[in-house]
């Protein structure tokens, strides 16, 4: 059974529609991110899914029951949820095992059993030697690491987290990433993940949920996302990517004066109209100094501009007979001049038709 | 752990559909928030606007008239107050912004010795209520016998007086002595923000010490000092208690002191309501126009970005500037108080130092046998009590409500609590008077009315002391509380209180201690038996008799002292004069 269901969930001030009929639903146990820029509406619907933002349209269901909809909405003490902050929200004034007790406290559990179960997610949490400590004696991810322990020790029935590791070092933030996979691989909490880090939603997701202008663009794997973009927004906010006005005419996808068979290209068979836009990774571009051998297509160009950014080349090659230009990487020891003439080789199956 | 995570009874009950649809509108905060913009309206808009209204009515009948306003401004004698209150602002700013600049940047920006000293000068000065700083000037330089004018002659030989308190000039110096802390702490807490590669940047294109400070530092810190020079201008103009003890023994009319005489019997209300406009007018006009200059952009003193700091060398010349700071600090500080607390233990003040002339007489007169002394300092404490509880409970909840965007139009409220800021006390005690004092309310002299008049007075205070308190509280740390079980009353109990708590008490401190040495908002408003110290020491200055005077005001810094004391223990050695 699906343990949150969101049903064309919508907040507008105004005229303004800063969430535009979401439609999403987790499975129990499912981790599921919302990734997008700022501004994009989601940490108004995670805030709507808390309870802290009243919807104007739509519904929030916990389990079959509805928990939000217009004129009526549980207030958040009453969902049995939890979650994190971006400012963590540790309060300065209790230690951190009362901290983390609070929510047990409020649930009226016996002392003891209070005290036993603080003790044991502090130790999963590796802050079982500071339970005594006030928060201003912590450090940024110490505080997080308390943060969790507070949201999950109460078995919540969805854990949200809001940009949790924003204000984190770059380092730590990647520590903290793989703790929270962890925890969730430990206790299979339902979990939505608000995040503007695509980094960060991919390695903690189970699915992305990609939002642009209020609106969810598309829902699925990270890797899914990465390799079939459905449209031209998750195509160019997932990894970089060019995308290309092509024509698809008599079965055949062209651009730049090559064509491929529209059929090797995933998302073509969706293709109405003429007129598409292709997705095509500068990764899936192979650079040549001669005239490849393999059946791939290929274009000739001249290569326009270079960048050495350490892992890879990035080089930007201008096509010969056409405007178009492209980026296309290859690895360190590859090195074209700017100037040079090179072979473009394409895969047809590492590009996507998007919308 | 893989199964379903167990649920707390209670967890995630759905809401009965449409039931609650409309009831879940009309939260109980909606009912809290017009029972507030009430209280405010009663306390703030209504004595203003009765102001207003009686200024153009007649008295008795009420029909509508423009005679108050020829009665206000018909004489010269009125019209010469008027301009002498200006001219008396103006030069009392003046002094206090040339007496405080050089100490502020001295203590911010160099190394000058005992910084602690200047410090607590400037604190002891803010601490000293105005007319305590007038009655201890009156000894120090009585044109007769004040302490500066017999040294004077004795060693010149000189028949005249060197410095003549009760003159123009001399009551200006000491407003001016009085309120220069007023600007020391907004042009320090400025000189605090810029940093040092400001100077040293003028340093390497050639600039000394003294033209980095002349032509850097100062002038990024210029808002500010005209900030300071504002306020003093305006507490000069509003002030009471200087201008009738030193004023009107020299015949010198302010408007304040001619607003006292509207009063005197038979009251005419009406004409003082006129007669009160400029000072309302101009004390909103200049508040707008230094919110203007700081709010201007291109001041990086406004900006709040700080980068390294170094305190400049001085060398030889550090003293000099201690030289200044000590000297100001002996003029405001310890040269009236050291003649007032001298003349409160003596038989008769004139005899200095001896001790045949010391005597306990004083004190145990007010102590044990003044009818009035300690039913004035009980009073003066429950007031002072009173009003600060309700000013600062009035100004958490509309923080709170405000800050929280709890209800649609919060800023009305925000509004109105800081309205009194811009109004003079001796206008807001008008117009109290004019509200509240006949019937049907009839609460001319009774406690409610002083009570009610400091609680507005500096609510704006108390507001900003709340506001800058709910700011720092995150809502998140709430909506931590609230998502893990709490409703928003329990979650502001155990969270947002315990943090604000501080704060408060500190706020609470501030308004108790400017409450209990408030004179002008006071004088119009206690009756016979509801006198409070501030108000009684007026009074027996009126008597002459300066050795018990002075064993009051000795009684009264006590009892501000005992509350500093508590507030700097409590809240933070700095509480007074921390900005904001």
């Amino acid at each position: 059974m699906s343990r949150l269901s969101l049903q064309g969930l919508t907040k507008a001030y105004g005229l303004n529609r800063v969430v535009d009929s979401i439609e999403l639903t987790l499975q129990e146990g499912e981790f599921v991110s919302l990734l997008g820029p700022s501004g994009c509406g989601k940490t108004t619907t995670l805030r709507m899914i808390a309870g802290f933002v009243d919807p104007n349209e739509g519904s929030i269901s916990l389990d079959g029951q509805v928990i939000s909809a217009p004129g009526a909405v549980l207030p958040p003490e009453k969902r049995g949820m939890s979650m994190i902050f971006q400012s963590y929200a540790i309060w300065p004034n209790m230690t951190v095992a009362e901290n983390v007790g609070f929510g047990l406290k409020l649930r009226k559990l016996p002392s003891d059993d209070i005290r036993k179960r603080v003790q044991d997610i502090l130790e999963v949490v590796q802050m079982g030697h500071l339970a005594a400590r006030y928060p201003a004696e912590l450090s940024g991810g110490q505080q997080q690491r308390v943060a969790l322990a507070r949201a999950i020790v109460v078995k919540p029935a969805v854990l949200l987290l809001d940009e949790p590791l924003s204000n984190l070092d770059a380092n730590l933030r990647e520590e903290m990433r793989f703790e929270i996979r962890r925890l969730h691989d430990e206790f299979r909490i339902t979990t939505v993940y608000v995040t503007h880090d695509q980094a960060e939603a991919m390695a903690t997701s189970d699915r992305i949920a990609v939002m642009n202008a209020g609106r969810i663009e598309q829902v699925d794997a990270p890797h899914l996302l990465y390799t079939r973009p459905r449209t031209r927004f998750v195509a160019g906010f997932i990894g970089r990517t060019n995308l290309l006005s092509a024509e698809l005419r008599d079965g055949q996808i062209g651009f730049g004066g090559i064509a491929m068979q529209a059929g090797q290209v995933p998302g073509a068979e969706a293709a109405m109209g003429n007129d598409i836009l292709v997705s095509v990774r500068p990764q899936s571009i192979g650079l040549h100094r001669a005239p490849p051998s393999g059946g791939g297509p290929v274009l000739e160009g001249v290569v326009a501009q270079r960048t050495f950014l350490g892992e890879t080349w990035d080089y930007v090659v201008q096509a010969q007979g056409s405007e178009l230009r492209l980026r296309a990487t290859a690895p360190p020891l590859q090195i074209h001049d700017v100037g040079e003439r090179v072979w473009m080789e394409f895969d047809p199956q590492q590009m996507a038709m998007v919308v | 752990m893989s199964e379903a995570p167990a649920l707390p009874q209670g967890a995630a009950q759905a809401v009965p559909r449409r039931l609650s649809g409309r009831l879940a509108r009309f939260e109980p905060v909606t009912l809290l928030w017009i029972a507030l913009i009430a209280i405010l309206l009663f306390l703030v808009a209504f004595p203003l606007g009765k102001l207003l209204v009686v200024s153009f009515e007649t008295r008795g009948t009420g029909a509508f008239t423009l005679m108050n306003y020829v009665s206000a401004y018909g004489r010269s004698r009125y019209v010469d107050a008027l301009v002498n209150s200006l001219i008396l602002g103006l030069v009392s700013a003046t002094m206090a912004v040339v007496m405080a600049v050089p100490m502020a940047w001295a203590v911010s920006r160099t190394d000058m010795p005992f910084k602690g000293l200047t410090w607590a000068v400037v604190l002891g000065a803010f601490i000293l209520p105005p007319y305590l700083s007038a009655v201890g000037w009156i000894l120090l330089a009585g044109p007769n016998s004040g302490f500066l004018n017999l040294a004077w002659r004795w060693v010149t030989g000189a028949e005249g007086a060197l410095v003549n308190i009760y003159s123009f000039s001399g009551m200006a110096l000491v407003i001016a002595l009085n309120s220069f802390p007023l600007v020391f702490i907004f042009v320090k807490s400025a000189l605090d923000l810029v940093s040092s590669e400001m100077e040293d940047a003028a340093n390497i294109l050639g600039a000394g010490t003294w033209t980095a400070m002349r032509k850097v530092s100062l002038p990024l810190v210029w808002p500010a000092i005209v900030a300071g020079f504002i306020i003093v201008f305006l507490e000069a103009i509003a002030l009471f208690g200087t201008p009738a003890i030193i004023g009107i023994p020299a015949r010198i009319n302010v408007v304040t002191t001619q607003l006292w005489q509207f009063f005197e019997y038979p009251v005419r209300v009406e004409v003082a309501a006129a007669y009160a406009m400029p000072l309302l007018l101009i004390t909103a006009g200049m508040i707008v126009v230094q919110k203007l200059m700081l709010a201007r952009k291109g001041y990086v003193s406004q900006t709040g970005k700080g980068g390294e700091r170094r305190p400049i060398k001085l060398g030889p010349w550090r003293w000099l500037a201690f030289g200044w700071c000590a000297m100001v600090g002996l003029m405001a500080v310890i040269a009236p108080l050291f003649v007032l607390l001298q003349a409160s233990f003596a038989k008769a003040w004139g005899r200095g130092l001896a001790w045949d002339n010391l005597t306990f007489a004083n004190y145990y007169l007010l102590i044990f046998e003044h009818e009035m002394a300690m039913t004035s300092i009980w009073n003066t404490i429950w007031f002072s009590a009173t009003a600060a509880t309700i000013a600062v409970l009035l100004a958490l909840m509309i923080a709170y409500i405000v800050n929280r965007r709890l209800v649609p139009f919060g800023e009305a409220l925000g509004f109105l609590a800081m309205a009194p800021f811009v109004i003079p006390g001796i206008v807001m005690a008008i117009g109290f008077y004019a509200a509240y004092a006949s019937p049907p309310f009839a609460l001319y002299g009774t406690a409610t009315l002083i009570i009610l008049a400091f609680a507005a007075r500096f609510l704006p205070i108390a507001y900003a002391n709340s506001t800058s308190a709910i700011r720092a509280v995150h809502p998140e740390m709430e909506e931590a509380a609230r998502i893990l079980g709490s409703g928003r009353l329990h979650a502001i109990r155990m969270v947002t209180a315990p943090l604000v708590k501080k704060a408060l008490l500190g706020g609470w401190l501030i308004v108790f201690i400017v409450a209990s040495r408030e004179l002008s908002a006071a004088i119009f408003l206690v009756g016979p038996r509801t006198r409070t110290m501030s108000v009684l020491l007026y009074d027996l200055s009126e008597a002459g008799n300066f050795e018990v005077l002075a064993a009051f005001g000795g009684l009264l810094l006590l009892v501000t002292m005992v509350f500093v004391g508590i507030g700097m223990k409590l809240v933070g050695r700095d509480f007074m004069l921390r900005r904001n």
